[in-house]
């Protein structure tokens, strides 16, 4: 398992620009739309082709600008799940499972069966792909490429078309038929959770450019650039004036922030997680936010309040003048409170200040 | 009723079988033509597209006089391309079945050409990439996975192809005549009656032809009808 890739690319609005190597086996690459991270794929199934640059799988190069080296897609031994499945809609399972296969019809046979056998698609080999559910789909879509032996397999987004009952259920379900697989897997998503669940390692793309790569549970502890926090899903952001190596303040937010552990000489913004607010009764302490509630929003198990910090006034004027975009975001803090805590929420009333707790807050560039 | 079992029984059904025949090869040569033009305009950038397919469809909208002039121009023994097919290979055109086939041809191939463009287009391009991703050459990923997907569009096609050049006139009675037995079509036959004013003949004709249509309209939704439930959509 090794794969490394490195490729430029002009795209419409802006230059894609990807490098990454791994010796992992399940790689996540997360990033909002347009950001790249298809097109990214894509050049590593040789559907597209860069403009500059270099891919290598277990050792073996399929494309080398500078050594005029580009595989066709049918050479590099890259199997592709596509959003959609893709399954050709006139073969039957069988013969979709069999459409990439080079073997005697005997060996071919044999193999289609093993495959059926273990996506558990019994019964339905004669079945048009319009006559199967969308999880028996998925399936059969694995089934075809495994059938092929790749030595990478790219997931494109499989599940953002999906509800969120069957999207639970086919994670689950795609997790366990790829467990014994031992090439790269290489996931493209804009969903965070489905990323976090699947990846040992991730890329954290941003118009084009990794904004930040690595361990995928300590990129979302600490996730070092303002991009990969909010899209690791961190709500608050605020600009950080460092006043010493243990006290921060919080422009945006309108607060001074104490810690124990020692700020970063370079950082330039703040994070903190919607969830990981604490809820004060009582004395003002320490990193503790008076605020006013501006608007909430019920959800099934959580509560969000959107909460207007104290003296963020000071922030309007100069702010305002800075970025229009980012002027409204930073107005107004989230916090999201779980179920669980509602009740003690309904049974107290409504707190006097919001504690950040100092082991929680993200130091961003 | 007697005077209509009278003309029947001593009809010449030769147009019948020219225009059948007329019809068969002209929609056979239509089908490869067309699957393979439309092949070729849907990889086709999108300039050299919009002039491809502006000429290819242009019989489709021009008059069939129109074509047939051209046709004229280009198979006439006494111009240098017409002179060389009799020349080297004694091809003759104008006057000759040949003649009747070619019109039939040119005139019905767009409708081909057309529809299975259209059907190829609506295809999810992720279908070939698939295909190329598990290997499959392109060749391959047209004839098992994009002609059969567009079955469809090409059956209807391939009908309406039939029907257009089963009834062409215009080109026709320019290029190959109307000479009784050889390239006499029903539809110059219903002319050339109609001119002498022979409406019981005429009617039998144009009973003939309703029957015909009426029977491929019918065949087309049949097939069509059978195929799209059997793909459905994904």
């Amino acid at each position: 398992m090794s794969i490394k890739v490195q490729i430029q690319r002009k795209l419409d609005s802006f230059l894609l620009d990807i490098s990454f190597q791994s010796e992992c086996r399940r790689i996540g690459i997360l990033g909002a739309s347009g950001c790249g991270k298809s097109m990214t794929l894509k050049s590593i199934a040789g559907i597209e082709t860069p403009d500059q640059g270099h891919i290598e799988a277990e050792g073996r190069t399929l494309f080398d600008r500078a050594d005029r080296i580009n595989l066709k897609p049918q050479k590099r031994n890259v199997g592709y799940l596509f959003q959609n499945y893709a399954l050709f809609p006139t073969m039957t399972v069988e013969k979709n499972i069999a459409a990439g296969l080079k073997g005697s019809r005997q060996e071919n046979e044999v193999r289609v069966r093993e495959m059926v056998k273990k996506f558990q698609l019994q019964g339905l080999e004669k079945r048009l792909p319009g006559q199967l559910s969308g999880g028996q789909q998925q399936r059969v879509a694995l089934a075809r490429i495994m059938a092929y032996e790749p030595d990478v397999i790219l997931l494109d987004e499989p599940f953002s078309a999906l509800d969120m009952y069957l999207k639970d259920r086919l994670q689950q379900e795609l997790m366990d038929m790829l467990a014994d697989y031992r090439g790269t897997v290489i996931m493209v998503s804009h969903n965070r959770d489905e990323l976090y669940r699947f990846s040992e390692e991730l890329l954290i793309i941003d118009q084009g450019h990794i904004a930040a790569a690595g361990e995928t549970k300590e990129l979302f502890r600490n996730p070092v650039s303002r991009e990969a926090a909010r899209l690791t899903g961190c709500k608050n952001f605020s600009r950080a004036r460092r006043l010493d190596a243990h006290t921060v303040e919080a422009e945006d937010w309108g607060i001074i922030l104490h810690t124990k552990g020692e700020i970063p000489e370079d950082v330039q913004w703040l994070g903190y997680r919607a969830h990981d607010f604490v809820p004060v009764w009582g004395e003002r302490g320490e990193n503790m936010l008076r605020f006013d509630l501006e608007s909430s929003a019920l959800l099934p198990f959580e509560r969000n309040y959107y909460l207007r910090p104290e003296n963020s006034a000071g922030y309007i004027e100069s702010g305002a003048a800075a970025d229009t975009d980012h002027h409204q975001e930073a107005q107004n803090i989230c916090w999201f409170v779980q179920r669980e805590k509602i009740e003690e929420l309904d049974a107290k009333g409504f707190p006097n200040y919001l504690l950040f707790k100092e082991d929680r807050i993200l130091f961003l560039k | 009723m007697e005077e209509i079992m009278e003309i029947i029984k001593e009809l010449d059904w030769s147009p019948l079988f020219i225009s059948i025949k007329t019809g068969i090869v002209a929609t056979v040569i239509s089908f490869f033509l067309g699957i393979f033009a439309a092949r070729k305009v849907v990889k086709a950038s999108p300039g050299k597209k919009a002039v491809i397919d502006g000429i290819l469809a242009l019989p489709m909208v021009l008059p069939p006089t129109v074509a047939g002039f051209f046709l004229l121009l280009l198979f006439s023994r006494r111009r240098p391309f017409g002179e060389f097919l009799f020349e080297e290979f004694g091809f003759k055109v104008v006057q000759t079945w040949l003649g009747c086939v070619i019109a039939a041809t040119v005139i019905a191939f767009p409708l081909m050409y057309r529809n299975a463009r259209a059907a190829m287009e609506q295809i999810d391009v992720n279908l070939v990439y698939a295909g190329r991703t598990l290997g499959m050459s392109d060749t391959k990923i047209f004839w098992k996975i994009i002609v059969p997907t567009a079955g469809p569009g090409i059956a209807s096609g391939t009908i309406l192809t039939f029907a257009r050049a089963l009834g062409e006139y215009g080109a026709t009675s320019m290029l190959a005549g109307n000479i009784p037995g050889k390239t006499g079509t029903i539809s110059q036959k219903i002319a050339m009656v109609i001119q002498d004013g022979d409406y019981l003949t005429a009617g039998i004709w144009v009973a003939v032809v309703m029957v015909i249509a009426f029977v491929v309209i019918f065949l087309m939704n049949l097939i069509s009808g059978k195929k799209m439930k059997n793909i459905g959509r994904w």
